[in-house]
């Protein structure tokens, strides 16, 4: 039972839950403590030592349902075999006959206690009668696979023909062959009748290659596919990959937050607070034995982001909303307007509609039309100026392509001066910026920084380095 | 520790988990699965518990429920910024040490009276124990105090996520091996290990050292049987129709878009306002009138009251 409750936690741990050796003392002892006895007590009680946070909990939850069916079924299924012909590992009883068996690739003798045949045995298994028994052909087969190791849900097929080989398949195949060659209808019946047998094993192989996979894998696969992701370019994701990239969007921004959440003050060691000392120390006579020092408060980020909605950069802007969107309960202080043609203030729906919503409202609002990047610094200066202050970062996200308007350099440059920092993010490459109507050229001095961001890795770095600034 | 030791002390209450559903039961604390197996952990493990959920679930009132039903003393330390080894372990009594330096003033010249060098003096001094740093001059502060508590005592840090990093860094020594260490008397361990409860509103992530030391437990919003079973309990003059309309429409209101949910707490204060004002039934323009009951901002109460009809209605169909 020790072993289920390591391989157990073996699975928390691929599937994304960090567990300790201490926690995993804790489990060992819980165990003790609550006993195997009640599914509901153990799961709840193991719920708490392993899962230290929701998300932990929820993976934890899903998988003990997953893990523990599972290991009930092969319980059961050792109390039947053990019932039937003793000992399955040591003895195999009347098997002997079985060795000398004149089959060719006949690897590990006939699954189970039935003797004779293993095409014989391989056929009762299939037939399901004994179910116990076929539950344990395959954990041990699985067992000697090494199916626990599955990572991609495209290798069940690799791991399904492996089980198959080692359960003795090539035995029953070699039979099936030598049946078809026979060409009389005795054979093909036979043939017929194997060809069942084969069907429903790699029925049942396959089925527990999945459940396993679901175990082990599912999450490794994830991981991979979200690593992949990261390094797409906004421009090349389909629309599969949206809700993928909605959940690495978030996690990310959660990461972000936490970095950036802690510290919003710092100890000003040096500078003595007289006032909060001499208060703190009335109860000693005035004698300072609590030395209260000066503390200096930080500016909470905050954030304006400008976007270019039009439809070249449309995509990019999607994720960077979604971004700023779920650091906003944490760290940020945002305001956020959308410009193609005119500008608009779009906080107030990207606060209060579901995303998707939002952001077709603001397309339809403001997308269309051309581009004109110097009418937009006008009206935001004009219009919001005020919302622009010296503990503001101006973050603009577009390509600089303005349809050779004037780019009022002289507008930017006093936003840039109003503001603390000026970041703008291009979904084009470097080699692009000011080729045809590109003006980023010209805008680029006043930034205090200019850079591409076309990934969702670009997409952090950058806003690192933007909450960087006010740590 | 020895398993059996450990076992004898076991209190009735804590002796499996039904017990501690129906210990906390008697208390007026209605136990999911989920919070009264983290209390028999708690115990059997040794192992203190983090809460974690929103506010007004009842996290705080976990811990003074199981104070109250083991009959122990519930020591609360609230977390604040700035909290540190001084408020939250011990203090020295300075006053006390003053007024005792100047009342032994003369005893002390006495006693080093007849030495002739200074060296001698001070060699005659540090003779004697070190009075001022003693036991008597310490001012025990809520985890030391939980740590001195001869019958056991439930300890409850409370908004752990309040304080500051390096005071979580401090808690680790209480948490795991339930000692605190005074540099100038030794290692105080307890007599017998309190039942320490944290919470935390999520307000800042709880770094992982303090994080793996504790069970953990995840309180949401109950679902509408639990809640109506708590609301019953605390307030037992309510009707079992207003009950029921009340509890469906805090649900509803859960489901909408809006910044502060209602929680337990704002439930039972609901309910202990309609029983005031007499009410056996819920009407929308009496839901409008009492609405900043369950609702505390400004955004979301004009955002509810303008659904209320819907709510009602809606709440209702889920009820039947």
């Amino acid at each position: 039972m020790e072993r289920t409750l390591t391989r157990y936690i073996r699975a928390l741990r691929s599937a994304g839950a960090g567990v300790s050796t201490t926690e995993a003392m804790d489990a060992a002892r819980t165990v003790d403590v609550v006993g195997w006895a009640d599914r509901g007590v153990l799961k709840t009680a193991l719920g708490t030592v392993l899962a230290k946070s929701v998300e932990e909990k929820a993976i934890h939850d899903q998988l003990f349902e997953l893990y523990f069916s599972r290991e009930a079924a092969s319980a059961a299924a050792a109390e039947g075999q053990t019932g039937e012909s003793g000992d399955p590992d040591t003895g195999r009883p009347g098997d002997g006959e079985a060795g000398a068996d004149p089959q060719p690739g006949d690897a590990d003798g006939g699954e189970g206690g039935e003797g004779g045949d293993p095409v014989e045995a391989l056929a009762a298994l299939a037939q399901g009668k004994n179910p116990g028994q076929l539950a344990m052909a395959l954990e041990r087969a699985g067992a000697a696979a090494g199916v626990d190791e599955i990572r991609f849900a495209t290798q069940s097929g690799y791991f399904v023909r492996k089980m198959m080989e080692t359960m003795g398949v090539e035995a029953l195949e070699a039979r099936l062959m030598e049946a078809l060659s026979r060409r009389t209808p005795e054979g093909e019946a036979e043939a017929e009748g194997l060809i069942g047998t084969r069907s429903a094993l790699q029925k049942q192989a396959r089925a527990f290659v999945e459940a396993r996979f679901e175990i082990y894998g599912r999450s490794a696969q994830d991981a991979f596919m979200n690593e992949i992701l990261a390094e797409r370019s906004f421009g090349a994701l389909g629309r599969s990959d949206t809700e993928r990239m909605r959940a690495l969007v978030e996690r990310m921004a959660k990461r972000l937050a936490v970095r950036h959440a802690r510290r919003r003050k710092v100890k000003d060691r040096g500078r003595l607070d007289v006032r909060r000392t001499l208060r703190a120390n009335a109860g000693h006579d005035g004698v300072p034995f609590d030395i209260v020092w000066k503390i200096k408060r930080k500016d909470r980020p905050k954030i304006v982001a400008v976007c270019d909605v039009s439809g070249s950069v449309a995509q990019y802007v999607r994720f960077l909303l979604l971004f700023l969107h779920a650091l906003k309960e944490k760290v940020t202080d945002l305001e956020t307007f959308a410009f193609s043609a005119h500008l608009a203030d779009v906080s107030r729906p990207l606060e209060t509609l579901p995303f998707e919503t939002a952001m077709r409202a603001i397309v339809d609002e403001v997308g269309s039309g051309g581009t004109d990047y110097g009418a937009a610094f006008l009206e935001l200066d004009r219009d919001f100026g005020e919302v622009i202050d010296r503990r503001t970062t101006v973050l603009v996200l577009g390509d600089g392509r303005s349809n050779y308007s004037n780019p009022r350099l002289d507008v930017f440059k006093q936003i840039a001066d109003q503001a603390k920092r000026l970041v703008w993010l291009c979904p084009e490459p470097a080699t692009n910026w000011g080729s045809g109507d590109s003006c980023l050229l010209e805008y680029r001095p006043f930034c205090t920084l200019l850079t591409q961001c076309s990934t969702v890795t670009d997409l952090e770095r950058a806003l690192d380095e933007i909450l960087m600034a006010y740590d | 520790m020895t398993d059996g030791a450990k076992q004898k002390e076991t209190p009735a209450g804590l002796a499996s988990v039904e017990a501690v559903t129906q210990m906390l039961a008697g208390t007026g604390y209605i136990a999911t699965p989920e919070i009264a197996t983290a209390v028999y952990l708690a115990h059997h493990l040794r192992k203190p518990v983090l809460i974690e959920g929103p506010a007004g679930v009842g996290k705080t009132d976990l811990a003074r429920s199981v104070a109250l039903g083991l009959e122990q003393p519930l020591i609360r330390m609230q977390c604040y910024e700035g909290l540190d080894e001084s408020k939250a372990l011990y203090e020295w009594k300075y006053g006390k040490q003053l007024l005792y330096t100047q009342i032994l003033k003369d005893k002390i010249g006495h006693l080093v009276e007849d030495a002739d060098s200074l060296d001698e003096a001070l060699h005659k001094l540090t003779g004697f124990q070190d009075i001022f740093f003693s036991r008597d001059f310490l001012e025990p502060r809520p985890l030391l105090k939980a740590m001195e508590q001869s019958t056991g005592s439930v300890l409850l840090i409370d908004e752990i996520d309040k304080s500051d990093e390096e005071f979580e860094a401090l808690l680790l020594e209480v948490l795991s091996d339930y000692q605190v260490t005074v540099p100038e008397i030794g290692t105080i361990a307890a007599q017998v290990p309190p039942l320490v409860v944290l919470t935390s509103n999520a307000t800042r992530e709880l770094g992982d050292a303090l994080k793996r030391r504790c069970l953990h437990l995840h309180i949401d919003f109950p679902d509408a049987d639990l809640e109506a079973r708590i609301v019953r309990t605390r307030v037992p003059e309510v009707t079992e129709r207003l009950l029921e309309r009340l509890v469906d429409f805090v649900q509803a209101v859960r489901g909408e878009n809006i910044r502060k949910l209602p929680s337990i707490s704002e439930t039972i204060d609901w309910a202990r306002t309609l029983i005031l004002l007499h009410a056996d039934s819920l009407d929308p323009a009496l839901v409008r009138s009492t609405l900043n009951v369950i609702l505390k901002r400004q955004s979301d109460i004009a955002e509810v009251a303008g659904k209320v009809e819907a709510l009602l209605v809606g709440g209702d169909k889920a009820g039947r």
